[in-house]
This record gives C-alpha cells, structure tokens and sequence, in this order.
C-alpha cells in the first residue's frame, strides 16, 4: 500500500512536471497539428490513387493519421525526449548513486514518473490535434464508448512497452556513457517501425510480418487497430495479448540489465 | 582462537558501543588502461587499505584527505552502495551492502554536489515524495518540516521550484530532504562547497544543533577545515586509501610538525635579526616574521629579541590547521611509492 501511494505520488510528480511547461505543450500541440494536416494531405492523395491500400479506406487512413499525432509525444514516436536523457545524464555523471539510496526500485520509479508524464501528454497534446482532425477531415472515429475505454487500455499498455525500450536506451549509457547515440538510433527505428510513416499494414510480405511483429507496432498501430475495430483476426484481446507480451519481455529485460549495472557499479564504482 | 569465538558468538555485541564500525576493509578497484589497439592492460588500484575505526553513536567526526584518498570511496561502503573486497563493516549492526534498503531508512545522505530533489518542481513536492518512500508518519513528518523550514530558513522557499532556487537555498533544501525520516546516521560530503559565509554558517549551526539535540551520529567530509574546526572534536585523516590520523582537532598541529609564526615590529627597518632556534622567514619594512618550533614557549624567544634589538611591537601567530595538513599530505605523498 505504501508502495503504491509512493510510485502514484511520483507520477503525480511526472505530471506536473510536464505541466509546468505551457509554452511548449502549445507549441507541441501547434506542431502536431500541422503535421498532421500535412501528412493528412499527403495520405489523400495517396489513398486517391490506392484506395483501400493495407486494407484501410481513407476515413480509416486519415483516422491513423490524428491517432499518430495525438499519440507522438505520449508515445515518444521520434527521437525520445522524456525522461532517458535524464536517467542517462545521472548515469554518466554519477548521481545515479544518490538514487540508489533511496529505499524504491529504480524501475518502477522511472516507470512512474513516465506515466504520469504520458497522461499529462494524453491530455495537453493528444487531445486538440485529434479533435482538430476530426473538425477538418471525416474520420472513422467510433461511437461505442467501449470502443474509445479498450484503446485506453491498450495506449497503457503501448506505453508500457514505450518505456521498456526508453529504458532500455538510458541504461545503455552504463557502458557506453553517452546514450544520446542509441537515443537518435532509437528514434528512428521507432518512427518507422511504429508505423508514423506509413500504417504497418501497407507493407507486403515477410517485411510486413516482421514489422508487424516488432515491439514498436504496439505503440501505434495496435491502439489504432483497436480504436478503429481494424485488428482482424486478432481481435481486441490478441492485440492486448500482443502488447502484454512485449510489455513483459522488454521490462525483463531491464530488469535484467539494471541488475547487471547495478552490481557492476556497487562492485566496481562505475 | 578462543577471541575469535567470543566475538562471533555475541553479533552486534560490540555495535552498541560503536555505532559504525570500520575494521580492516580495503577496497580494490580492477583498472583497464589502453595499452595499444585492442590491447587493455590490467591492474589494480587500492582505493582503501587496511582502513580500521569506529564511530560511537551521537559522535560528530571530520573525515578528511585529499583528492582521491578514499574519502568518498569510504562513504559509498559505508552506504551500501559499494562493497568492500576485504574487512568487516557495520553499520547500526547492519552490513550496508547486503541491507541496503534495510539501512536506506535509518540513514541521511547529503552531497555538496548532487541532489536529490525534483528539479521542476516546487521544493515541497519532493518532501512529500520523500514522506511517501520513508513512510513517514504524518505527526512525525509535520514536525520535522516545520522544524527544518524554521531552522535552515526555507519557508519562503518550498513553492519556489528546485532550478530556481540558488546553490546555498538548494542545499539546505538537500539538507531538509536528507533529515525528514528521521535518519540515526547523517553522512555528508562537501556540505558547504560553494557556499556563501552567511550560509555556511546558517548550515553550520544547523548541524551543531542536530547532533546536540538529536544525538544524530554524523560523518562529515570536507575540504573547508572550517567546518571540522567548528563542528567536530574530532578528525580522522585518511591518505592514500590509509588513515594517518584519528583523534581531537588539535593533536594534528603536533603531528603535522608545525611552527608557529613570531612577528615582530621593530623601531626602524634591520637586517633580518639573528635569533637561535628561529629563522627570518619575511621582511617588510620594520617587521619581520621568524618561525619557530610549535612545541617551544615564545617568552625565551621574545625576551631575547627585546635584548638586543629595539623592539615596538610583537604577536604570535599559531600556525593554521590547512597548512599544517597541507604540510601532512606532502609528507605522505614523499613516503609513499
């Protein structure tokens, strides 16, 4: 119980944190929007020419568009800029000791805080570039509550996997110090992969497959799926079932590395 | 033998007597250097050897030494946070590595250098985090805020966010931050570096006062002698990974061979004066300073200077505790290898 009022507080802390920034949560929000009618623009012309290409008519298209620029920041789709550069600047300088002082785990305190982060995001910079689309464009946005309930659950569990692999990024800085290399790498495997380009779905073939299969597919394309009821045969819970997976898998793996990094740093002093 | 067997067979025995207790831990580091491409020669750096003390519960001591002696190298085993390759230590009973987050609730933590407290965010809001992560009571925790707030003066300071704040401000922040769970051991590195006069003495003050009042155990490292010479009676040196001193503040003038400084004034400019047991060390028009041995009385010094030549003015001048460790540091590293 202490446990959880501590990492709630923490994330309440991530919050307003990222709330305390007005100036460029509208700036981010001017800036998704923009794209998102650019790429909206583009994506028009595309399905002109293709209709139904991925299996996807154009309200749905334009629908993966808004979702993509309402889930940019909360997902950290480009070259992440949340809290790795931090975690990785206390790492390469040493103040990470301080934190392991502190008697709480450094994951699910990170974990925390970037929860909180990405429901203050959610809010200030998902909400007004999505409704802006659906002012602009018909899009094929669902009416069943239920519907918008089982995408929530599902960008939760996107962001558990938006987290692992952050994590995953800023604990490289233990061996390599500077983790500003693999962020960039990071960011651009994840802005493709992701699906920010263009919907996974249009990919053929074993390319498709696997890109469909990697983790970063679970950060926009299958909230997408699950918003827009386009998940196929998966279905909303093979989608969960798909996230969950990943989710467990990645935050092992973390755990595993930041067991790794810590003994290397209490034994050897970093 | 038999010792051993008493010693082992009553753990924690001795812990209520010394509430830290260091006995020959070392501590060795594997360095790999680049010895051409690809090629890493190894070796092996001492950080700590054969370091042996103990600290009684309520006992304020100065830990001092030079860059890289193993001051902080110290601190981080004693925290938990680093494991000794060879020794015992306890802390409160407890070996830190192995309980970490055991000791983590019993124990205070301040570096000069880094923080602890949310950068973005108002100052309040990490104290109410560190409420929630010590679990604190909410009696207790009201107190003790208000009892930091009052004493290191941060009332007008807890809406204000961390970034904000200037380093004196934020390091008595860091300071309130480290004491609200009530920690029985307080360790401090470099509390005041960078500090204004009017703070370190706010900060100063506030540590008498919690180890006078609180019975706090506290280990404090520094490079302000300031500090030690008005905080602890006692002072423990460590150098090269050993330590060359533990004892009162003013047993360190005997052993680091000091002398003390005469500065006479006299009627008109003279030759440097001609005295046994003393030398000229500085002349500036009428005056002249002659150092002597620390341990000689100044009165047969100063009745034969007033002998023979005409004498205005005199003082004695005890020599300052930095040049005299000054003076130790430089005698060790000439001893050493």
């Amino acid at each position: 119980m202490g446990q959880v009022r501590l990492y709630a507080a923490v994330a309440a802390g991530g919050f307003r944190r990222y709330a305390t920034y007005r100036g460029a949560t509208f700036a981010g929000v001017f800036t998704n929007t923009v794209f998102g009618l650019i790429i909206a623009c583009t994506y028009i012309a595309l399905w002109d020419e293709r209709p139904h290409l991925g299996g996807y008519d154009q309200a749905q298209a334009l629908t993966f568009v808004w979702v993509g620029q309402a889930m940019f920041s909360v997902m950290m789709l480009g070259v992440p800029s949340g809290f790795e550069a931090e975690l990785a600047e206390r790492i390469r300088s040493g103040d990470i000791g301080v934190d392991l002082y502190r008697p709480c785990d450094l994951q699910a305190w990170w974990l925390a805080q970037d929860l909180g982060r990405a429901v203050f995001q959610l809010l200030g910079r998902g909400v007004v570039p999505m409704a802006v689309g659906a002012l602009v464009f018909r899009l094929a946005l669902p009416t069943e509550p239920w519907r918008w309930l089982a995408f929530l659950f599902s960008v939760l569990l996107g962001l558990l996997v938006s987290f692992g692999l952050r994590y995953l990024v800023a604990l490289s800085a233990f061996w390599l110090l500077d983790a500003s290399g693999v962020a960039q790498m990071y960011g651009i495997t994840a802005t493709f992969f992701c699906g920010m380009l263009l919907p996974l779905n249009v990919f053929p073939g074993a390319f498709g497959d696997v890109a469909r299969a990697l983790p970063w597919s679970a950060l926009l394309q299958v909230p997408a799926d699950v918003l827009m009821g386009t998940a196929g045969g998966r279905g909303v819970l093979g989608s969960y079932l798909f996230q969950a997976a990943w989710a467990a898998a990645i935050l092992g793996v973390g755990r595993l590395l930041q067991t790794v990094a810590t003994r290397r740093v209490v034994v050897q002093g970093g | 033998m038999s010792d051993t067997v008493v010693d082992e067979a009553v753990p924690g025995a001795a812990s209520a007597a010394a509430f830290i207790e260091v006995d020959g831990v070392e501590k060795v580091f594997d360095v790999r250097r680049k010895a051409g491409f690809l090629r890493r020669t190894r070796h092996e750096v001492r950080a700590v050897d054969s370091l042996s003390f103990t600290v009684a519960r309520g006992e304020m001591v100065g830990y001092i030494g030079p860059n890289g002696a193993g001051k902080s190298t110290t601190i981080k085993m004693l925290t938990g946070i680093l494991t000794p390759s060879a020794g015992r230590l306890r802390v409160a009973g407890i070996d830190p590595s192995r309980q970490r987050a055991r000791l983590a609730h019993r124990m205070g933590v301040v570096f000069g250098q880094r923080t602890t407290l949310w950068w973005d965010l108002p100052l309040i809001d990490s104290y109410r985090l560190m409420r929630r992560m010590y679990r604190i009571p909410d009696g207790r925790y009201a107190e003790n805020l208000a009892r930091c707030v009052e004493l290191l003066e941060l009332g007008d300071l807890l809406e204000v966010p961390v970034r904000q704040l200037s380093l004196g401000q934020r390091m008595r922040g860091d300071i309130a931050a480290a004491l609200l769970h009530d920690p029985e051991v307080l360790y401090l590195d470099e509390p005041t570096i960078g500090l204004d006069v009017v703070s370190k003495v706010k900060v100063r003050a506030f540590l008498r006062d919690l180890n006078k009042e609180r019975g706090t155990t506290v280990l404090l490292t520094t490079h302000d002698l300031t500090d030690i010479e008005q905080l602890c009676r006692r002072v423990m040196v460590i150098d090269h990974g050993r330590l060359v001193y533990d004892g009162e503040l003013d047993g360190l003038h005997d052993l680091g061979g000091g002398e003390r400084t005469l500065v006479v004034d006299l009627e008109r400019e003279l030759p440097p004066l001609d005295v046994e047991f003393a030398r000229v060390v500085r002349v500036e028009g009428a005056r002249q300073w002659l150092a002597f041995p620390a341990g000689q009385s100044a009165a047969p010094l100063v009745a034969r200077i007033a002998e023979r030549y005409p004498l205005a003015d005199l003082s004695v001048r005890e020599p300052d505790i930095e040049s005299v460790i000054a003076r130790m540091y430089a005698r060790d590293a000439s001893v050493a290898p």
